[in-house]
């Protein structure tokens, strides 16, 4: 009965629908297939006790909205005071204020120092709990834990996984363009908890998460040697991927980790590597005489999308893993780079150039159903959240002082400014920190 | 808040900070169709006998320290030929020097190819003074991408003075 409308139904998407059939007993539900959905009301109300149980709850609901799936009411409007989080609550209350889901919650320390934070989930028109669980954690992680209630949340209604316990690596910029500073830094996915995790005057560039979430891999031109680095997030620890002879660059890692694929630069030409992080050896997959960059694997680890100018312009293409089969996929007038599998491996994203803009889209690996996301003066780079839903980008307008990272919906809506304290550019969003 | 700050003051600020960058404006407005050496005595209105010979200083005001690419092209034209013939005497005429030949894009590509780009542009660099006698031993490269904007504005003017390759005396990053 709580079905929400269909707006705009996108064909690209049609074959996810049978994914998202909700569980029978949850009669609240959106389909986030359907384009631009009418965000579902929802009311988040204050965990019990006290302050930090306001402030989850707060996050909760700032996750939920920011998805552009879910409209939180505000408590002024809110009817019943929650006094006990376990008791079903007076649905006619929540129904006057049209609050189709209503959250519950509460947080108590335990005996050893931990949070244990629980919650409740209820579809108020039916007037039954949806979803009930419970977490533990450091009371400095109370952040997370919203975020993974939130996730829970999503999860429940959508039927898809959530991505707000998430982190966000990326260059944050500063000082006049002539003499940017750039370090890499760590943030939340809703820009919390944002810090520096290099600091040096070398140029950094192009953070990408390990799988394991534990490393980056980035570029760093320390020492006026462009390479590309490893780095350990916990302790800090560096070192040069791999002995080549020239710049490395562009680096991501394999769907296990194993592997990171870079792109090396010798004279005019770059060509793409791979080197296995336990054997140390070096393997190169691409033989042109052309630059062959931005190389990305499918989630399976089959394939590889990576760019190439082989023919002129700067098109993606498509090779097995081990650089057989080199077939072009993207045909459109531009420029195609920076191409990025989807987690779910159903979709490639992209910058494109045409007509002196940049934009952001998405196609299918075999280069059809190609969707323009947002176009603007300058938009580059993306990366995908880990449920394939929502895509972070940077972007600089014309006469701006630097870049700043934006995230949008795969269906094209939702575009949102994600803050950051300076300019910051080269979003990577990490997997699902759970 | 640092956004508003960046668009009101951006574009001044980065210029008005560099007073050689004013020179490189003021020659531009003067002389916009000729395609000589922005950094030569004459645009800068310095004094060519400032400068000791065979001084860094020299070279960079007397000889001409950069030369400029067409868009996505990577490609000598006739007036960079100019320039690196220039520098290919000087050098000659100066031997101890090794160079590093610093390969830029503008701002209107994306990062990881733009970092090829001004590689590939810094190599084309090379080899153009490796053919006129400078040996390739000597001649180290490295590309900065788009990552170092001289001129910074959101238009041609500035794209096209951010195409570069410097020839910089002793090494990279001085």
């Amino acid at each position: 009965m709580l079905k929400r409308n269909p707006f705009r139904f996108l064909i690209a998407l049609a074959a996810m629908v049978t994914l998202v059939i909700a569980p029978a007993y949850a009669r609240v539900e959106i389909n986030i297939n359907k384009g631009n959905v009418e965000p579902l009301p929802i009311a988040v109300t204050d965990f019990l006790q006290g302050e930090l149980g306001q402030k989850i709850s707060d996050v909760v609901a700032a996750d939920l909205k920011r998805s552009g799936l879910f409209a939180p009411i505000a408590k002024s409007a809110f009817i019943e005071k929650i006094t006990n989080p376990d008791a079903a609550p007076r649905f006619e209350d929540w129904k006057v204020i049209n609050a189709q889901a209503l959250v519950t919650g509460r947080v108590t320390q335990e005996g050893d120092g931990r949070l244990k934070a629980e919650f409740r989930l209820w579809d108020s028109f039916a007037g039954q709990q949806m979803a009930g669980q419970q977490f533990f954690t450091q009371p400095e992680n109370w952040r997370r834990v919203a975020h993974i209630i939130a996730d829970a949340i999503y999860e429940q209604i959508t039927g898809e996984k959530g991505y707000f316990d998430t982190r966000i690596v990326y260059v944050a910029e500063s000082g006049p363009k002539t003499a940017r500073k750039r370090q890499l830094a760590i943030m939340d996915q809703d820009g919390a908890n944002a810090r520096g995790i290099t600091n040096s005057n070398d140029i950094v560039l192009t953070p990408r998460f390990s799988p394991n979430k534990q490393e980056i891999t980035y570029m760093s031109f320390e020492g006026n040697e462009p390479r590309v680095y490893l780095l350990q997030l916990e302790t800090g620890q560096r070192e040069v991927v791999g002995n080549f002879p020239g710049m490395t660059f562009a680096p991501r890692f394999s769907p296990d980790g194993q592997r990171v694929i870079m792109s090396l630069q010798q004279d005019g030409n770059a060509n793409i590597y791979t080197m296995d992080l336990r054997s140390r050896t070096t393997t190169r997959l691409t033989s042109t005489a052309a630059i062959d960059t931005s190389p990305s694997y499918s989630p399976d680890g089959s394939q590889i999308v990576f760019e190439s100018d082989r023919g002129g312009r700067q098109q993606l293409y498509v090779m097995g893993a081990s650089g057989g089969g080199q077939n072009r996929i993207s045909f459109g007038d531009g420029a195609y780079s920076t191409p990025v599998w989807s987690p779910r491996g159903d979709l490639i994203a992209f910058t494109k150039q045409s007509g002196g803009k940049f934009s952001i889209g998405v196609m299918k690996p075999d280069g059809s159903g190609e969707r323009i996301l947002t176009t603007g003066f300058h938009n580059e780079g993306p990366t995908w959240a880990p449920n394939g839903r929502v895509l972070m980008f940077f972007r600089q307008n014309a006469g701006a002082g630097g870049p700043q990272l934006y995230s949008i919906d795969l269906t094209g809506y939702n575009e949102q400014v994600v803050q950051t304290k300076g300019f910051a550019s080269d979003p990577a969003w990490s997997p699902l920190l759970e | 808040m640092s956004r508003i700050h960046a668009q009101a003051a951006g574009r001044m600020q980065s210029i008005a900070r560099n007073p050689i960058m004013i020179a490189l404006f003021a020659s531009l407005a003067l002389a916009a169709c000729a395609k000589k050496p922005m950094n030569s005595a004459g645009d800068l209105g310095l004094g060519a006998n400032a400068a000791t010979p065979g001084s860094t200083q020299d070279f960079t005001v007397n000889v001409g320290d950069r030369i400029f690419f067409d868009t996505d092209s990577t490609s000598i034209r006739a007036d960079a030929q100019a320039t690196l013939d220039r520098q290919a005497q000087w050098l000659a005429k100066y031997p101890n020097y090794a160079i590093t030949v610093e390969g830029h894009a503008d701002e209107r590509g994306t990062r990881e190819y733009n970092l090829a780009l001004g590689a590939r542009r810094a190599a084309s660099t090379k080899d153009y003074l490796a053919s006129r006698g400078i040996p390739a031993s000597k001649i180290k490269t490295i590309s900065y991408g788009k990552e170092k904007p001289v001129a910074v504005c959101d238009d041609i003017s500035c794209w096209s003075q951010n195409r570069r390759a410097v020839t910089v005396l002793g090494g990279a990053g001085m």
